[in-house]
């Protein structure tokens, strides 16, 4: 029994099942590779596929944040700006330049501590004001973005903090160590949701809040633990993306937001909540990084990929809800 | 004039009503009573077009009358007023009266706010509402809402007017209020069907008085030829369903003839309540629960009963007395910390409160004892212990072998959902189980499994507090039955003085001397 019951549901047919299994995006997204690679002759060499999972690690720990906040039935808008003020903070500890702890051995595992308590402290301010205040989590995190975003931005006016350790450094440029803190963070955030009492947990409140009230769930607290992990999971991103960058910013990865909630969503969870998974959503942010490069290799512009990447994501939901009528059948 | 010949309807094999008919006329107002789950509202639901017969027919003025929806009720000058009304509070009478056909500019969708006062203020006159076309909805009293709906119906020219349990949510003079508008309807020609579980009401109000029991018409005829006396006799009669709890009860009475059924007195009893109030709810409850017992809880709807139910669970705050479990006070608001007590609640709203319909069965059952199988600092579940713990509970509950664990609940039959809510209470091995309404909804053969179920737990030493709208049920089960009445306890029997009609008078509170 796997708390993730949806995707596990007894199908008729090998056909069925793998339809409304998380490996449905994953076999969408062979099918796109399939069909891009005669036109874009890089698609499959080394250097790029190192590229991909470049754009794509990051990507999947800021998701599997989102992932969590989803399956409560909320969305955690401000997950970038938790990356950005994240970033800062451990840019602010660790810089050669001017930071606390500069030259100090131990300022790299200070700075991530300080990157992680910041995560958790905003993902709790946003999970207190969600669970405690009751209210929507559209507008507490629409409005909390909007804050940390500035916070971010006033305390360093809008420069970027550089000269970080190389040990720093090497955990968000290097494919290999990017890889394990992925996969480490991927198989946490896993085991929490399919074999942990908070686990299951989350997806009741996410089925239905007042069910899992009157079953004596604790409400609240699964929702602020959701938030709380969402914050932190931010941090761990923001730890990649800054590495990557080598150097803190307080607008780092802005744009993203769209696509971790898109990735999310294609890799299964349900804006309603109760629906949801580590895999899924793996296969969500490939799927997604898998169009933007092949666009990228094809020499399209930005826009461009902005346009075809909506579509394709419309038409990844159009195919979703027609796999969901399937199952009702 | 509208006839019902001979309707009949059964939903999943059992007949909820059975060859009913008769007619309501103009200018007369009809009294329509019986039990709860008698049949009315099926019926309504058939006039009102949201349920077809499975045989009989209806005519209006003679022609048959087959509405597949509530909108053709409409258009044949049906019109309901409902216990919950449906009205807009954002919304203005005017607004509110007018909404489907406002007057309009000719050719521009602007609104001709003077026809729309002056129509408004016309229909107000009808019903002697003295408000301005302009006020709110939301800052109406419960009366003058009845009254705009009312003039709502006689907006669309309505000649039948169906009011469901009217007085309910009303105070005495609004409820006269009511009756003069009505009078002065019917003088004009309305015919009403006027449904109540005041019996009085009915008398004082009604030309003609129809007894529904157990989907059949027990009496009919005019006022004369009925009393209230008559008309709980006629509503109580002997019932079909009788057959059911029998069984149940023999199940009830094997442990007590080999010993005592109630532990020894000095015990504290299971739950206890002591002078619980919560204004405007329920005032002054005092009851005690012991080990083993089954004690039921009789009344009509809005008695309190199942609010009751919601304050000693936690799900509302109780404002004054006590509740105390196993002779320990429970925990305010929160149910986590009295589930943990050992207190467990079947709501008698399955859809919202019961059950996550779109999760598995197994994660439904295991909810609330998922607690019990974490281990370690992260807490992570012992999967083995967990899936042997749903199956065992599974079984004893007989839930359908066809279901697989890992299906959704919504999948299931009403019967076997709820057996899903009992398994997860079951799960949990309460020492105090409070069912609210446990068989509504669900087929004969589900229900006495459930009657057995709720032996067994009492057999084994807990205590059920047994909410349920069907006498029928409560005199086969229970040791002892409260009566609630207007959230109080009005009157209590216990097994030997069981008596049908003393209990439903009791409950409608036409009894003055009511043995407590």
């Amino acid at each position: 029994m796997a708390a993730v019951a949806d995707s596990h549901r007894r199908a008729r047919t090998p056909l069925l099942r793998v339809l409304r299994s998380e490996y449905f995006v994953l076999l969408l997204s062979a099918a796109y590779c399939a069909a891009c690679a005669p036109f874009t002759p890089d698609f499959a060499t080394g250097g790029n596929i190192a590229n991909v999972l470049a754009t794509l690690l990051p990507l999947f720990v800021a998701a599997l944040g989102q992932t969590v906040v989803l399956i409560t039935g909320g969305i955690d808008l401000s997950a970038m700006s938790i990356v950005a003020l994240a970033s800062i903070a451990g840019a602010a500890v660790m810089s050669g330049e001017q930071g606390l702890l500069a030259g100090s051995p131990s300022a790299v595992p200070a700075a991530l501590l300080a990157m992680a308590l910041v995560g958790a402290a905003a993902g709790a301010l946003n999970g207190v004001a969600i669970a405690c205040l009751r209210l929507p989590p559209f507008i507490v995190t629409l409005t909390s973005m909007m804050f940390f975003s500035g916070l971010a931005i006033a305390l360093t006016q809008s420069r970027n903090i550089g000269a970080l350790p190389a040990a720093f450094n090497a955990l968000g440029g290097s494919t290999w160590l990017t890889l394990a803190i992925a996969i480490v963070a991927g198989a946490g955030v896993h085991v929490m949701l399919a074999r942990s009492l908070w686990g299951r947990w989350l997806y009741a409140v996410g089925h239905n809040p007042r069910v899992a009230r009157v079953s004596g769930v604790p409400v609240p607290g699964v929702v602020i633990g959701a938030y709380v992990a969402s914050g932190v999971l931010a941090a761990a991103a923001s730890v990649l993306y800054t590495g990557q960058a080598e150097s803190g910013s307080p607008v780092l990865a802005q744009r993203l937001l769209l696509d971790i909630i898109c990735a999310t969503v294609i890799g299964g969870a349900s804006l309603f909540g109760g629906r949801g998974g580590v895999l899924g959503t793996l296969f969500g942010a490939l799927f997604l990084k898998l169009i933007d490069n092949s666009l990228n290799l094809m020499g399209r512009s930005h826009f461009s990929i902005m346009m075809v990447k909506g579509a394709v994501i419309l038409g990844a939901a159009v195919l979703d809800m027609a796999r969901s009528r399937l199952e009702e059948k | 004039m509208i006839e019902f010949r001979a309707i009949t309807k059964s939903f999943g094999g059992v007949r909820v009503l059975r060859d009913v008919s008769f007619a309501a006329a103009a200018g007369r107002t009809l009294g329509l009573v019986g039990e709860n789950g008698a049949g009315k509202s099926t019926l309504m639901n058939i006039l009102g077009g949201n349920l077809r017969p499975d045989a009989g027919e209806m005519r209006i003025h003679g022609r048959p009358y087959a509405p597949r929806h509530p909108r053709d009720a409409t258009r044949q000058g049906i019109a309901f007023v409902h216990q919950e009304l449906n009205l807009f509070p954002n919304l203005s009478i005017a607004e509110n009266l007018l909404l489907v056909d406002l007057p309009r500019w000719p050719w521009t969708p602007l609104i001709r706010r003077g026809a729309l006062a002056r129509r408004t203020r016309e229909l107000l006159a009808q019903v002697g509402l003295a408000r301005s076309p302009a006020t709110p909805v939301e800052r109406l009293s419960a009366g003058e809402r009845q009254l705009v709906e009312i003039a709502k119906a006689l907006g669309r020219e309505a000649w039948l007017l169906i009011l469901d349990e009217p007085t309910s949510s009303l105070g005495m003079r609004e409820a006269e209020r009511l009756f003069a508008v009505l009078d002065r309807l019917r003088a004009a020609g309305m015919a009403t069907i006027y449904i109540s579980h005041a019996l009085g009401d009915v008398l004082r109000l009604c030309d003609d008085v129809v007894v529904l029991r157990d989907g059949e018409v027990a009496g009919a005829g005019p006022r004369g030829e009925f009393s209230q006396e008559r008309m709980i006799a006629l509503m109580v009669g002997r019932s079909l369903s009788h057959v059911f709890p029998v069984r149940a009860r023999r199940a009830r009475e094997a442990p007590s003839s080999a010993g005592p059924a109630t532990p020894a007195p000095a015990s504290p009893p299971a739950l206890e309540a002591r002078r619980v109030s919560v204004p405007g709810v329920v005032r002054d409850i005092s009851f005690s629960l012991a080990h083993g017992e089954v004690v039921g809880v009789a009344g009509v709807m809005g008695a309190g009963r199942s609010e009751l139910a919601r304050i000693l669970f936690g799900l509302v705050p109780c404002d004054r007395g006590e509740i105390l479990l196993d002779g320990r006070p429970v925990h305010r608001h929160a149910p986590r910390r009295r589930i943990r007590q050992g207190l467990a609640f079947l709501t008698e709203n399955r859809r919202e409160e019961g059950l996550c319909m779109e999760a598995a069965i197994a994660d439904n059952i295991a909810l609330v004892s998922l607690r019990r199988h974490a281990r370690g600092p992260l807490r992570l579940l012992d999967a083995e212990t967990l899936r042997g713990a749903v199956g065992a509970v599974r079984e004893a509950v007989r839930l359908s072998p066809a279901a697989h664990d890992l299906q959704p609940v919504k999948t299931l039959s009403g019967g076997n959902q709820q057996k899903v809510v009992l398994a997860k209470w079951l799960l949990a091995e309460p020492g105090v189980l409070i069912l609210d309404e446990p068989t509504r909804g669900i087929d004969v053969g589900a229900k006495s499994e459930i009657y057995q179920l709720i032996h067994g737990l009492a057999a084994q030493g807990a205590g059920v507090l047994f909410i349920s709208s069907e006498l029928e049920e409560l005199l086969g089960l229970c040791d002892r039955i409260l009566v609630m009445r207007r959230g109080e306890i009005g009157a209590a029997f216990r097994r030997e003085e069981f008596d049908r009609e003393r209990i439903l008078a009791a409950a409608l509170g036409e009894m003055r001397s009511a043995g407590v």
